[in-house]
């Protein structure tokens, strides 16, 4: 049962791949991102992971395909008709490369012997955090200063470059325009 | 562990080459490259949770969560980076930003 599942929800994961990557639209494509990652989601819960299966949801299509959908649509880049889309021909050699590449890692899967199911084994959330707090303690420090390094940047980097005007009240006439506009 | 290793390897080999040509052809238009970025990132977290099922350790699915995170700072620094280039010429079109060439 579990087995099919697995196929199915690969064949999920696939086609809304390829469908958001061929998507002309950006925010359709990630819409269809987002399907795939809910798909494998899934997948990872069903190879008994359930804590990466729920940062896969929060994480990547809760909170990183939001952070896209919101830099879309204040930049208003969901134009496909400005013509960053690629013509069809530009799709010739990357999918041959791919398909290559696709195809020798098949061939070198197959031809060995295929490597019997074990049965599952099901890794509580306690010895995981176990392992993550005492072996791994110094990687969880560097992943901390990595997004404090992240934050710093993005706060750089959005910054305005050009001083803000000081801040002083309104002019008679500037409240004047402002109430025109309302 | 449901299927055999082989299978969650070609999935995760699809998944990361779909990627890479995605990354190939779209590369005019930044977001789109970030995206295609984010599907070959999804597909080594993918392998990752499929050899910590296969030994039943949990260090894979540890750096799955690793993985998470830098994919995290790096799409927010990466889409800070592309409000101020598009602030700076009205597009994200890679092929204008070459100040740099020689």
């Amino acid at each position: 049962m579990e087995q099919i599942i697995f196929y199915i929800l690969a064949i999920v994961t696939l086609i809304a791949t390829v469908l958001a990557i061929s998507e002309k639209h950006p925010v359709h494509a990630i819409l269809y991102l987002v399907t795939s990652l809910f798909a494998m989601a899934v997948i990872f819960y069903l190879f008994m992971a359930p804590l990466v299966a729920a940062f896969e949801v929060i994480l990547y299509a809760g909170a990183i395909m939001v952070l896209f959908l919101f830099v879309i649509m204040m930049l208003d880049l969901g134009h496909p008709e400005k013509g960053l889309s690629p013509h069809w021909k530009e799709w010739l050699p990357s999918l041959l490369l791919a398909g290559i590449s696709i195809a020798s890692l098949t061939i070198v899967t197959v031809s060995r012997h295929a490597s019997s199911i074990v049965s599952p084994v099901s890794l509580p959330i306690r010895e995981v955090a176990k392992r993550l707090f005492q072996e791994h303690g110094l990687a969880v420090e560097l992943i901390s200063l990595q997004l404090l390094f992240a934050l710093v940047g993005a706060l750089y980097l959005g910054k305005q470059s050009s001083p803000s005007p000081p801040l002083r009240p309104p002019s008679a006439s500037e409240r004047r325009a402002g109430g025109e506009e309302k | 562990m449901i299927v055999p290793l082989e299978h969650i390897l070609v999935l995760a080999g699809l998944l990361f080459f779909l990627g890479m040509a995605g990354l190939l052809t779209w590369r005019a238009n930044m977001i789109m490259m970030l995206v295609c970025i984010e599907v070959m990132l999804n597909a080594v977290m993918l392998v990752a949770v499929g050899g910590s099922a296969r030994w039943g350790n949990a260090d894979g699915q540890l750096f799955a969560i690793f993985i998470m995170a830098l994919t995290s700072s790096e799409v927010s620094l990466a889409l800070a980076m592309v409000v101020y280039l598009h602030r700076r010429k009205r597009t994200v079109d890679t092929d204008l930003f070459s100040e740099l060439k020689g």
